[in-house]
């Protein structure tokens, strides 16, 4: 034998494989046990616990703060926002106790829609009242559902849609900024042709209010709506989709070849709805926080995830399950609701503190867990101690 | 593990190409064992050897211990993971879901929750996303109405059980009824721990060590267990189900994972688990309680729970827990795709319709288990998307009208010879093809429905 082992060792040897006995083995040759005072100890005082410490160290890898940026302009940075929100600064993956969360680690959008939309049920009863207007919408999620931002979407642009133009859908971009005073974020309709013009124009009509203009992208003219955010004093969204290493590429191009400032740059990574691809998309995002918190200064910028995106997952909007095999898929309602919610949590543990969402009670379910993983709610504690009588069931 | 190179591996087996592993060489049976889609007991020759066959066990082991509980089809590993983020390996043994039931409840009641708990089922990619155990939990009455009670439930059930009690005359009661099914033990305290330690030596069972919040003296027991020769061990924390205890419970998890895996620290490397359950000591009211409970489910699942024990059994926890499982657990080195081609649904016909769609494999079981349970016979393609999802792949250009005839041409698929109608129907979502598509391959195309669970009613109004 090449290695002396212990008995102890040799047992643990053979539960590892899941061997309880071993029939007709002999031991041949000297063995030598030697019995340390602890194990002497335990035999006198096998009815005492070996009292023990925990400790574990922190993480010295993360040396790098992710950027912190800026969103919304106050009257007194030559905005007209009754708050602006910053996000990043951290130098730890989200709740981690290796370093302290700077600011709030998870700024809600709800969506706003610049014309009536195709809702899922749940979430369109919340909007019913308001689709006709998008000033009345945004007051809505504001005053009613306590959203931190709004997320102004400019679909009417999109030739397939009512084809507005530019300046008609900016009009839009006034009416809200006038409506509300959160930050906001104003997204084109996801058409890479025309979206450069649409947000050129909205970053316009928007110039001081430092919004997050949606988005630059690989396959749209970026150069362009990167140079409107710069012109007119906006922070600008970096989408790529589900690929780390477009996503570096793209916040290179940004920074080195539009000039584009390290703390106006957000980026959204994509997000894909629970049970339709968020495991890539966790992954990716975890990722990409890790490269940034490990020193790689094109990935360490604050994420956007566009958590509405959980609206797709049929489990979430559908009556019942299409298929008879499957266990009764209980109430709609409740599904998406909880639907929206868990890709959000998702990506709040993977690195992402910005969050589009549509469903209020999603949102607010979001911010109040991911507000306690921040240690700023303290309630009343809980005595777990014998638990498990005292449940109220 | 603390071998990872193949090459380190390779060291310790016998070099002899024998195939009888089913790779055809030592080498790649190493890259097997080291990305674990292998274990070192497919390797006949080693297993002659003790020696060398404990000595790379040993080395081959994963950092956190993985234990089973159960016997039969329904048995449970837990535990057993490498790595602290799923992209650098990938995470093994999905969190095992347990829920509740009672001893006081009424037999009937009581009957109908094990059912649906066991016989829970959703489709998900080609399978069902089941629920693995019932945790059996004493209101404290007496040890008889919990023996009883667990007699019922494995009578009902082949799932796993956890007998749930901090009274060691309690587990002691359950564990008479079903010590052969190796149910889980719940748990020992700093309190019970000389009766429970004893339990655990005496039927061989699984153990959950608990100490409320408290890393000390939750590994002054592991340390201790472990001494008495007692090593399927669970760690619980505690989970708190809210306020700052809550991050505490959350830095709690992440110290104990940390410590097992990046630091090596073996006296704490077992598996953990999270008791969402508790959510429902803080209120009852049904609806937010249950959010609340699928909201620390989620957030556990994501963050190294290994055996999670749950109370609400509506269906909307339900998906949420078994979709979040299924999203960490999923390993992210095998591509989630299907072989793209031209697949038969049910018994097609020459005036069956052609239907188009990713070979994404979550599109394609989607659209597949929809064709089917609408009894549709059809032709379906699943087209070379590099397994992305039709809307993406269409903006992304990997859903193309060249993309599509050449899946036909690989099928050897003649529209001329196969239908009667020369006709194909396009995804919804990729209606902006159909243009370009008709000039390609020169046969009609049409526009489906926008989501596949549409095509049953689409049929009625576009197909005669």
């Amino acid at each position: 034998m090449s290695k002396e082992l212990t008995l102890a060792e040799v047992i643990e040897l053979l539960n590892n494989v899941e061997v309880e006995a071993l029939e007709g083995v002999t031991f041949e040759g000297d063995i030598e046990i030697e019995i340390d005072e602890s194990v002497m100890n335990f035999r006198e005082e096998a009815n005492k616990l070996i009292e023990s410490r925990f400790a574990v160290g922190t993480v010295n890898e993360w040396t790098t703060a992710i950027e912190e940026v800026t969103i919304g302009a106050t009257p007194a940075n030559g905005g007209s926002r009754g708050h602006a929100v910053t996000v990043g600064g951290e130098k730890a993956l989200p709740y981690y106790f290796d370093s302290e969360m700077k600011n709030p680690t998870c700024v809600v959008a709800i969506d706003v829609f610049d014309m009536p939309i195709q809702l899922a049920k749940s979430v369109r009863t919340s909007y019913e009242d308001v689709m006709e207007s998008p000033s009345d919408w945004a007051k809505k999620v504001v005053s009613e559902y306590h959203a931190d931002m709004i997320a102004l979407h400019l679909i009417s642009t999109d030739p397939k849609r009512k084809d507005a133009s530019a300046s008609e859908a900016s009009k839009t971009v006034e009416d809200v900024l006038q409506a509300v005073d959160v930050p906001i974020i104003i997204s084109g309709s996801g058409t890479h042709k025309k979206d450069p013009e649409v947000l050129e124009k909205a970053a316009e009509v928007s110039e001081g209010e430092r919004c997050l203009i949606a988005s630059a992208n690989p396959d749209n003219d970026y150069e362009r709506v990167a140079a409107a955010a710069n012109k007119y004093g906006h922070v600008l969204l970096s989408w790529t989709q589900l690929e780390i290493n477009a996503q570096k590429e793209l916040n290179r191009k940004l920074i080195k070849h539009c000039g584009v400032s390290r703390d106006r740059i957000v980026m959204d990574p994509t997000t894909a709805a629970l049970g339709y691809g968020l495991d890539y998309a966790y992954s990716n995002v975890e990722r990409i926080r890790l490269a940034g918190l490990t020193g790689d200064k094109e990935l360490n910028f604050p994420t956007l995830s566009v958590s509405s995106n959980a609206w797709n997952a049929r489990e979430a909007w559908m009556i019942s399950s299409p298929l008879k095999e499957d266990s009764n898929w209980g109430e709609r309602e409740h599904r998406g609701l909880i639907w929206e919610a868990a890709t959000g949590f998702a990506l709040a543990l993977a690195g992402c503190e910005l969050f589009m969402m549509m469903h209020p009670g999603s949102a607010q379910l979001l911010k109040k867990i991911t507000r306690m993983l921040g240690g700023s709610i303290n309630e009343e504690k809980t005595d777990l101690s014998n638990w498990i009588t005292k449940l109220i069931i | 593990m603390k071998l990872n190179s193949p090459l380190q591996v390779y060291k310790y087996l016998p070099k002899i190409n024998c195939g009888k592993c089913g790779e055809k060489t030592c080498m790649a049976f190493a890259s097997r064992l080291v990305d674990r889609s292998k274990k070192i007991e497919d390797c006949q020759i080693l297993l002659q050897d003790k020696e060398k066959f404990l000595q790379l066990a040993e080395l081959l082991a994963p950092e956190i211990r993985e234990i089973t509980a159960g016997v039969g089809d329904r048995k449970v590993r837990i535990g057993g993971d490498d790595v602290l983020h799923r992209h650098q390996l990938t995470f093994f043994n999905p969190t095992v879901l347990a829920y509740d039931v009672w001893d006081t409840m009424e037999e009937v009641a009581l009957i109908e929750r094990v059912k649906k708990i066991s016989e829970f089922k959703k489709f998900y990619v080609g399978h069902y996303l089941k629920l693995d155990m019932i945790a059996v939990r004493s209101t404290g009455e007496s040890a008889a109405k919990f023996k009883s009670c667990v007699e019922k439930v494995t009578e009902v059930s082949t799932l796993p059980v956890m007998l749930c009690s901090f009274d060691p005359t309690v587990l002691k009661a359950g564990l008479e009824v079903c010590a052969d099914k190796k149910p889980v033990l719940y748990a020992a305290t700093k309190d019970n721990w000389e009766q429970v330690s004893k339990l655990a030596l005496e039927y061989h069972v699984p153990v959950v060590l608990f100490s409320e919040g408290d890393l000390d003296s939750l590994k002054t027991l592991a340390v201790s267990f472990n001494r008495l020769g007692i090593n399927d061990i669970i760690l619980d924390p505690g989970t708190y189900p809210e306020g700052a205890q809550l991050k505490s419970t959350f830095e709690n998890f992440i110290k104990l994972r940390r410590a097992g895996i990046k630091e090596s620290q073996k006296e704490i490397a077992y598996p953990i688990m999270a008791a969402p359950i508790t959510a429902w000591m803080i209120d009852n009211d049904p609806t937010p309680t249950s959010y609340l409970e699928a909201a620390l489910a989620s957030i556990f699942m994501i963050k190294y729970a290994d055996i999670m024990l749950l109370h609400s059994i509506e269906p909307h926890a339900l998906l949420s827990e078994v979709y979040m499982r299924e999203t960490m657990y999923t390993d992210p080195r095998t591509p989630l795709k299907v072989d793209s081609g031209v697949y038969k649904i049910g018994n097609p016909t020459k005036d069956s319709p052609v239907i188009t769609t990713s070979n994404f494999a979550l599109t394609y079981y989607t659209v597949e288990s929809d064709l089917s349970s609408g009894r549709i016979d059809c032709y379906l393609a699943s087209v070379n998307t590099d397994g992305i999802g039709v809307e993406a792949a269409v903006a992304g250009r990997q859903f193309t009208a060249a993309k599509i005839k050449e899946t036909f041409d690989e099928a050897g698929f003649d529209f001329k010879e196969k239908t009667s109608h020369n006709t194909i129907i396009l995804p919804g979502l990729a209606a902006r093809l159909q243009g370009d598509l008709e000039d390609v391959m020169g046969i009609k195309v049409l526009i489906g429905p926008v989501d596949s669970n549409q095509i049953p009613g689409w049929m009625d109004k576009n197909w005669l």
